[in-house]
Parts: C-alpha cells; structure tokens; sequence
C-alpha cells in the first residue's frame, strides 16, 4: 500500500532499515540474558544432579555375634581391655555377620570370603565398635546392626557405578555389584535418605560414603560467629564516624578510598595477611575458626561499611535536625534516632556480608584450613582458647573433597555444595524479608 | 598472671566505675537527679569508658607489640585501678559528664574507622616483609623477566613470574571477552526493554550468578566445563586432552562476571539522565539509537571504570582457576591448554609443608604483593573513573 | 452543540487545522491527569497552554508526539490526529511520528557531544544529508533559525554542555529544527533560562511560527500573551477554556479563567 510522502503510515527503506537494526539490537540483548539464565539453570542442575545423592546412603542390615571371648578377654567389662580389640577385630567379626546373614537368606556367591567383606564400609568397623565401647551389655549378644555399603557399592544404586565400570575397578568387581543386587532383592541392603551426610565428620580417601560435613559446618558456625561479633559493631561505628561526625578533609578522603579498595582486594590477599599476622606473627593456632574469622571479619568489615553508610545517608537530614532542634547532641540524635532508622539496613548488609563470608575460600586455604580434620572442634578449651581448636569450613571442606582421587568424593563436594547454597538461601530470604518489612520510603 | 585474665578484670574495673560514679553523684545531692550535670547514666558511660578504653589500649599495644608478658597484665590493672579511682572521684554532681562520655566514645568511633586502615597497613607490610626477604634469597630480575617457573623444594628454583602473568591475564581477558557484552546487553535490555514480568524473573536469576560462591564455580569448571570442553572440543578438533584450561577457566569466570558487570553498568545507565533520552526519543530516534549513540556514548567512562573493576576481579579471582585452569606455567597461546596463574601459585606455595626460610614458599608473598599492586592500581583508578563519572550527573 | 460546530466551521475556513484531539482521556495509573480535552491547533501559530501547575498541560504536550509511550504506566485513550491522521494508529510508528513532532524541554539537554554533532544527530539517523557538506549546511541552516550561529560558529566541535544555560535552550531548538518537522512541541523551554536569554528564545518562537506549528507549555501568562496567537487553559486536566488569546486575556469566559489570569488560582 503507499501513502502520500508526509503520511505517517509511509514506509520507506530507511525506516525499515532502523527498524531492522532495532530489532537485531533487542534480538542481542534477549541472547544475553538467555545466556546468562542457562549459564545459572546448567550450574545448579550440575550441582544438584550430582550432589542430592549424597543424602542417600546404601547400607546392608547385618546380624552380628559379639562375642565376649573376643571382644572382653576380662569379662568384667574392664575398659582399658575392651579397647585394646582394634577395628581390625571387628572387622573380622562383620564378615562373619554378613556371611552368615547371607547363608540365612540363602545367597550364595563364588567370591572369596575377603571380597565379600569388601562390600562392607571399612569406616564400619569402628562404627560398630564404638557402639559396643558405649554399649557394654551387648557383648555375647547378637545384634543387627545397619552398616555402610562401601563407596562403590552405594555408587552402583545411585547410578555412578556400573558393571563395566567395575570391571576395570580394582575397589570392586562386576561380581560384587551383582552380590549387592541379590542382597537387595533379599531385604538386606537398602539405599535410603540419610543425614548423617550433615553429621558425620570427613573420613579418609577410601571411604567417601563415610565423609561428612559435621566438622565443616561447626567450623563456619564459629567463623560466623566471629564475623559478626566483631564485623558488625566494628563496621557501625566506623560508619557512624565516617558518615556523621569526620570532618570532610584528605585523612577521611583517604580512609574513604582505602575503604572501597579494600572492598576489591582479591580475596586471596586477606589469606596472605591472615597467615603472615595472625599466625606467624601473634602465633595463633593454624586452622583454627578465630584466625578463620579474625580474616573473613577484615574481608567482610569493607561491605559492611560501604551499606551501612549507605543505610545512614537514607535517613534524612531533617531527623538529625528534628533531634538537634530539642536540644540533643549530635551523638545522641545519631544514636537515638538515626541509628535505628538506619538498623534495618544495616541488617540486612551484615547478613549479605556474612554471606560472602559464607562462601569465602581462597583466604582459608592459607591459613591451614584444608587439614584434615575428623575431631569437632570444642568452642572453647583451657590449651586452645576461645575457638581455637583445629577445623575446616564449609568451602574448604568441598575443595579438599574436590582434591580426592575417588570419585565418590564429587558427589560429597556436590552435596557439600546444596548445603552451602541452602544455607547461603536462607541468609539471603532473610535479607529481603528484613528489607520488605522495613522499607521506608522517605 | 596471663594477658586475658587480666583484661577480664579491667572489664570487671570498668563495670564497677559505670555503677559506682551515677550513685557518687547522686549522693552528693542525696538523689535529686534534676541538680546533676548530666543524666546518671551519662555518668556511669563516662566513668566506665574512662576506665576501660586506657587499660584496653595498653593491653592491646603491649600485646602486639610483643611487651613482657609478665609485667604487662599488672600494668593494665594498675592504670584500671588508677582510672577508676579518679573516674568516681571526679563524678561531682558539676561535672558535665554528657562532654567526656561523648568525646570517649567519639575516640571509639575513631579506632574502629581505624581498622580499615591497619587492615591495609597490614596487608602491605606483611607482604614486603616477607618479599624483603624472598628478593634476598632470589635475584629480582629472575622473578620479574623470567619465562620459567619450575620451583624445586630441593633448591635451585626458577621463579619467573612472567607464566603466571601470561595464564592470569589470558584467562581474563577470556572471562571478560565472555563477560562484557553479555553482562551490558543484559542490563540495557532489562532495564530499558524488558517488561515488568521478565525483569522480575531475570533479575533475581542474574543476583543469583552473583550470589553462588566461587568454590561452586570451580567444582562447575573442574566436573562439568572442563570435560564438556575436552570431550566436544579440544579432542575432536585436535587441540589437546587437558580439561584443565584457560577456556575452562576463562568461560566458568565469564559466568561469574556476568552479573559484577551487569550490575554495575545498570547503575551506571541510570545516572543517565532521563532528559537526555528524551532528547534523543524526541527527536525522532528509535530505542536503540538512543542507546547506542547517546547513553552509551554518555556512560562510557562509567562502562570501562566497571570493565576495569571487573578485571581486577578476574585477576584475583583464586578458586575457579585452581580447580579450572591447571597448574602449570606455560606459555602458549592455545586456550584448550592448561596453564596457570598468579593466585594458584599463592595458593600452591603456601598450602602444605611450608618452610619460611626457602624461596619457594616466600616466592609466595612477592606474587601477592604483584597481585596486590596491579589490582590496586586498576581498583584506584577504575574507582575514580566513576566517581568522576558519577559527579559529573549529580 | 449546534453553536459549537458552526464555531469549528469558520475555524476551517480561516486556517488550516494541525492538530485536533477528540475526547482525549490520560491515566498515570490510577491518576486521571487529563480529561475529556477536546481541541483544534493551528498551522502556522504559536498555541500556548497555560494553567496551574500539575493540571496537565506537560502530559496533554507529550501525548502529541507519544512521548507517554516511554512511561509504562501511562494510558492514553481517544483520538488524536495530525493532518487528519491518526497518530495512535496501531501502524504508527511512534519513531517516525517524533520525527515530524519535534520537541523541546524544560531544562536543556544538550548530548554530551559537540555542538556540530548535537545537531547533526537528527539528521544523521533520519538520513537527511548525502554528504558532509550537505550536512554542515543542514546544521548553519538549523543553528541560524535557532538564533544561534553568530555565537558557535567559531567553536562548532566545543562540547555543547559548555555553553550557557540560554544558549544551551537555543541549541536544542536548532536541534529539534534540524530535522525539520512540521510540529514544534515546547515545554516551557524558558523556565531555566534568565530574562535576556528568555527574550532571545520568545523572539526565535515567534519566528518559528511562520514555518511551524508551535505549541508552548509555559508559566507565565506575559509569555503566553506575548508569543501566542491561541491560548489553552488547563485546570485540573481539564481543558477550560480555548480561544484567541487576545480574547483570553481580556475577556475570559469561564470564571475559572477569570481568577487564573487575575492571579486568583495557580
Ligand atoms: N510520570 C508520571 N507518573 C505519574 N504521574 C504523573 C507523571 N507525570 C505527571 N503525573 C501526574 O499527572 C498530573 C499532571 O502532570 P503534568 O502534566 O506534569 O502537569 P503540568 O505540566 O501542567 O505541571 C499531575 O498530577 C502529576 O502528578
Ligand atoms: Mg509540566
């Protein structure tokens, strides 16, 4: 159709043209933000597949004898003798149960009475034999306990394993994999949700289906604690100085730029500080939680400012005044009106600071952090101090599994991963459920 | 006597000086509360403050400064002593306590804006002690201009920097490549196309890239990037076997990035003032002229200061390329291989046995002092970039 | 009703009409900003809207060339039409539209560009000029008619957010000029600007008229009597009152007028 030359419905080639080129322009912007949310749906998908097995967990329900004659050569329950039967007598004791629950069920196998012994967790032997140090009267009964599938055997229920795979596996055979499903079929192995994941402490390279994030997870609760013990009351006061009473010259200037610096020094810098001041210099314990938080407080006190300035300057002028106007001084119309005007904002920085804390790795890994650690730390004791007790974290405890030869140790560090990110979730719906309640518009 | 204990007492000291000093001055005018000077409770936060804030200081400064642990706890209770008694001594009802109170805790707010600044203080020195140190051991001119680095715990180490520079580098520039168009195209769209229903489901998802800590990119690199790029990739095409590698490294912290550089252009978009894209809709143009030949023109010193920022972000981004990028130092131009960089080696250096006098583990504190100074370098003037930027639209 | 449509008639007969807005209704959200606005703008003329502030003259100005479309939760509904078309066609382009309803607003918004390339902008994207010297001509030709060439001609490539408030208001008048449109939309383009560089803009308005269709928002009531042959007054988004403006001013009809002008309301 055409249209006289000054119509508004005339489209000539140049319009098509812009408009072609409008289009492209929005094509590129939409292709972005595609991106960007595969980029996020293909990570956690990858996490999640892979991780969410990790609160399963295989066991096979074992009857075992426990009896006296080898466990208490004393027979009075001594415990100084109980203990001297190491995880190698009950080791020996477990393989019975299983053999004989086997011939109960009426299963039988080719496999040497050793390679049937491997399907039990090596960790389940000091599980067992820890019960019966805390247990005593069970000794001479015969008790059925649940025990740990071994790693390979709890991979083939959840799919990582299989009977090709086995085959060139020395951790395992085809055969085993196959013992497993018929004991399955019997009612004595069960894969099952489990939270002992969330409980246990790290095992060693062998046993991934025994490691857990216990010692991790108290480990940042105390780095936690040290943050924000001293990250917030630290960060508030500097930011009501700087905000509210410094005057305006080149000292404040330069705390000011230094400030939004420190804010962007590489994470791994605060590593390198924490270990040349902290322990080398004040000799504090390597791989404590107070070095870990003395560092992650340094990291996080620039974030914490930077909002909690920001929070103060929302406060209008005209309440200081107002305060000022009845006669208050400076201090206390900050601190009985500003303040607490400002809290919410504060808050909800803190929370965004303990966050990243949260997830801080990098600065930990050279403060000793990546030990291996199977002990839960004590939050105090008389040798080590307050915190002072060796621990990991959470971030460190997914590298160090990350780091492991056995492949059952990618699913810990995926599972490792949920319970971070849950954790890092709900700091962050707490967050914007503090900034929603509070909102003020001025 | 030990150091905390005798902290615990000065604590204990100063408590009692914040109760003791209100009811002083309140018997001096048998309880007639409207003849003091200021409240009581102003009394109590004067005289406690008074006492605790000299004892702390002493404790503190003598701590660090490595001062004989034997006499130091009894001079702290000593000045807390000494403090307490002039402290109630002076809680006449005439005393305008509001004053010292406030000027003690003004002295307070100082010391904590103080700790940003012993906080850098302490970064620098402690790395250019321990440099000092490496730079005694190893010839300067080897770390700086060397193109090997083979560390050798037995001695006799190359430590040349320039691999680790050559990886860092090359895996930044990747990750921005990635990064910088995806990141700005993404904020120009949500905020001057999107409708409300898109911008309230892609926003939160980009704050959420930014939210996920960098030890979950690095096990994305090492478990699912890596062997994709391998499998796909490098192996078909001939390239090399390696899942460790710069693309592996450079893409997973281009993700990372991604919302670093789109949230800062989006507030670097809004101070544009809107009048200027009526000026520009007003005249005739389409959306994407104006943005193009106006904002963004407009924006641009903000746009590089946030692609400046964002650098420096790759440069000290440690986890993704521990777990992504390999460990070892090569120069090489071919992105399907592994290589290394300046923040794995802090890392690699330092973790394990490590032995303060050899220059390998020290080698460690002069790769950080580097890291630190390039970053500060782009951090300072990236930073200024916008604050000038800024300025120029208030 | 009858009275009405003979005025509408005569209106025909002496001039041509540019603009005609029927039954215009504008909502910000759940806020009624203009209502029922019924009227007729001439070619050729200075019409000016004057009332109170926040009685919507601004948004009746911006629904000319759709300038509402920009803020999402503004609704405009009637009938507006340009030389008998209807601008808010759903084929409209609101882009093209711009280009043949230029507009002016009330701060100066020079791009931070030189003077050259702010008014060369128009031209470039709507491809007005084949060539660098047909589009230097294009900007002399836009920065005389803004009354502003004596004063840049000598720094054509200084950034245009150097000069100064007044010359910056003419800039972007050259600006809006260059890409010849038909309409001249202004918002009162003097609020910013002193009393000389006032005198200056209202002189270049009242010259602009011989070859546009100029509508002012404006402020104040001298301005509207010295620059306007028609005058609209707005109250409360509503159109109250429309006429000659000399008749406006010295013998309003409706009573609401009559206060405004004598400095009752407002
Ligand atoms: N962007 C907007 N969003 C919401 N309400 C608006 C907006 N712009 C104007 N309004 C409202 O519309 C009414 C008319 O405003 P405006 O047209 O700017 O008045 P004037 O230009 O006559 O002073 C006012 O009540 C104002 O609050
Ligand atoms: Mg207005």
């Amino acid at each position: 159709m055409s249209y006289p030359s000054n119509s508004l419905l005339r489209v000539d080639d140049r319009i098509r043209k812009r408009n072609a080129a409008e289009t492209r322009f929005k094509a590129y912007g939409i292709t972005a933000i595609v991106i960007a949310v595969l980029a996020l749906a293909v990570l956690l998908t990858s996490v999640l597949g892979s991780g969410l097995s990790a609160f399963r967990q295989t066991y096979l329900t074992v009857n075992v004898q426990l009896p006296e004659a080898k466990l208490d050569k004393s027979g009075v329950r001594d415990p100084a003798v109980m203990r001297k039967v190491t995880t190698i007598g009950y080791a020996s004791l477990l393989r019975d149960g299983l053999l004989d629950t086997m011939q109960d069920a009426g299963i039988t196998t080719q496999m040497s009475k050793k390679d049937v012994a491997k399907l039990i967790s090596k960790e389940a032997p000091a599980t067992v034999r820890n019960h019966v140090l805390a247990n005593p009267e069970v000794i001479g009964t015969t008790m059925t306990f649940d025990l740990l599938a071994q790693g390979r055997i709890d991979g083939f229920f959840k799919g990582r394993v299989t009977l090709e795979s086995a085959a060139l596996d020395g951790n395992t055979s085809p055969e085993a994999l196959m013992l497993a499903q018929e004991l399955k079929e019997a009612g004595l192995l069960e894969t099952r949700l489990n939270w002992d994941f969330l409980i246990a402490p790290d095992a060693s390279d062998q046993r991934p289906e025994a490691a857990g994030l216990g010692v991790a997870i108290l480990g940042s609760l105390y780095m936690m604690l040290v943050v924000l013990v001293l990250a917030l009351p630290i960060g508030v006061a500097s930011s009501i100085y700087l905000e509210e009473f410094a005057p305006k010259n080149r000292w404040t200037d330069l705390i000011e730029v230094n400030i939004s610096n420190l804010a962007a020094v590489p994470s791994i810098v605060y590593g390198i500080l924490g270990l040349a001041i902290f322990i080398n210099f004040m000799e504090l314990n390597q791989s404590s939680p107070l070095v870990g938080g003395l560092v992650l407080t340094l990291m996080t006190l620039p974030t914490i400012i930077i909002s909690t300035r920001a929070s103060l300057k929302s406060v209008p002028p005209s309440i200081r005044d107002a305060a000022l106007g009845v006669g208050a001084s400076k201090m206390q119309a900050v601190f009985h009106h500003v303040l607490p005007l400002a809290a919410p904002g504060i808050l909800t920085g803190t929370i965004i600071g303990l966050a990243q804390a949260l997830g801080e790795t990098a600065p930990l890994l050279l403060i000793g952090m990546v030990a291996f650690v199977r002990e839960y730390p004590a939050a105090f004791s008389p040798d080590a101090g307050l915190f002072g007790e060796a621990s990991t974290a959470l971030p460190v405890q997914i590298y160090n599994w990350t780091q492991r030869a056995d492949p059952g140790f990618v699913e810990r560090a995926s599972g490792a991963i949920i319970t971070l990110l849950v954790f890092l979730f709900i700091m962050n719906i707490i967050a914007i459920m503090l900034r929603r309640k509070f909102e003020r518009r001025w | 006597m030990s150091l905390s204990l005798s902290v615990l007492l000065a604590i204990a000291l100063s408590a009692t000086a914040f109760l003791m000093a209100p009811r002083r001055a309140l018997n001096l005018v048998s309880g007639d509360r409207r003849q003091l000077a200021s409240l009581p409770k102003q009394f109590g936060l004067s005289a406690g403050l008074t006492v605790f804030l000299p004892a702390m200081l002493i404790a503190l400064v003598g701590g660090l400064g490595g001062f004989s642990t034997t006499i130091l706890p009894y001079i702290v209770i000593a000045v807390a002593v000494v403090a307490l008694v002039v402290s109630v001594w002076q809680s006449r009802p005439d005393f305008i306590a509001r004053n010292r109170a406030e000027s003690l805790i003004t002295l307070v707010l100082i010391a904590a804006s103080g700790v940003a600044i012993l906080t850098t203080v302490g970064i620098v020195m402690s790395m250019l002690f321990e440099t000092t140190n490496f730079f005694q051991d190893y010839n300067w001119k080897d770390f700086f201009f060397s193109t090997e680095w083979s560390p050798n715990f037995r001695g006799d180490s190359a430590l040349g920097i320039l691999p680790l520079l050559w990886g860092t580098l090359y895996i930044s520039f990747i990750a921005l490549l990635f990064a910088v168009p995806i990141g700005l195209f993404a904020a120009i769209y949500l905020s001057e196309y999107a409708g409300p229903r898109l911008r309230s489901f892609a926003k939160p998802a980009i704050e959420i890239l930014a939210g996920i800590p960098t030890i979950v990119y690095g096990l994305f690199a090492l478990v699912t990037v890596g062997p994709f790029l391998r499998d796909y990739f490098a192996t078909p095409m001939g390239f090399g076997q390696s899942a460790s590698s710069v693309l592996t490294a450079g893409l997973v912290m281009g993700v990372m990035l991604i919302p670093f550089v789109s949230s800062l252009s989006d507030d670097i978009f809004n101070a544009v003032p809107q009048t200027l894209r009526d000026g520009s809709l007003g005249l005739g143009a389409t959306n994407s002229e104006t943005i193009r030949q106006v904002v963004v023109p407009a924006a641009l010193p903000g746009i590089v200061g946030a692609v400046l920022l964002a650098a420096s972000r790759a440069i000290g981004e440690t986890m993704i390329v521990v777990l992504g990028a390999g460990a070892a130092a090569r120069l090489s131009l071919n992105p399907f291989e592994a290589m290394t960089t300046v923040t794995v080696k802090i890392v690699s250096q330092l973790t394990g046995d490590t032995d303060f006098a050899s220059p390998e583990t020290l080698v460690a504190f002069a790769l950080g002092l580097t890291l630190f100074v390039i970053t500060l370098g782009l951090n300072v003037f990236a930073l200024y970039i916008v604050r000038k930027y800024r300025e120029q639209y208030e | 009703m009858l009275d009405h449509n003979r005025m509408d008639l005569e209106m025909h007969t002496q001039t041509k009409v540019k603009i005609s807005a029927k039954d215009v209704q504008v909502h910000y959200g759940d806020t009624h900003a203009i209502k029922d606005v019924n009227v007729e703008i001439e070619d050729n003329a200075v019409t000016a809207f004057i009332g109170p502030s926040g009685c919507g003259k601004s948004t009746f100005l911006r629904c000319i060339n759709r300038m509402n479309d920009t803020i999402d939760i503004c609704r405009v509904q009637g009938d507006i039409r340009i030389d008998n078309e209807d601008i808010y066609d759903r084929r409209v382009d609101p882009v093209q539209l711009r280009a043949k309803v230029g507009m002016v607003f009330q701060k100066p918004n020079p791009f931070p560009k030189s003077i050259y390339d702010n008014v060369a902008y128009g031209p470039r994207i709507h491809g007005l000029a084949n060539n660098k010297s047909e589009m230097d001509q294009i900007v002399e030709r836009a920065l005389r008619r803004g009354a502003i060439w004596d004063e840049v001609k000598d720094r054509l490539h200084a950034p245009g957010t150097g000069l100064s408030g007044g010359q910056q208001q003419r800039l972007c008048i050259a600006r809006a000029v260059a890409t010849e449109p038909q309409v001249l939309l202004m918002d009162e383009p003097c609020s910013a600007l002193d009393p000389i560089a006032t005198a200056q803009v209202e002189e270049l308005i009242s010259d602009l008229s011989k070859n546009y269709c100029v509508v002012i928002v404006t402020h104040s009531m001298q301005q509207a009597a010295r620059v306007s042959q028609k005058t609209a007054f707005f109250h409360l988004g509503h159109l109250v009152e429309y006429g000659d403006t000399d008749k406006i001013f010295t013998n309003p009809e409706d009573p609401r007028t009559e206060s405004y002008i004598s400095g009752r309301i407002g």
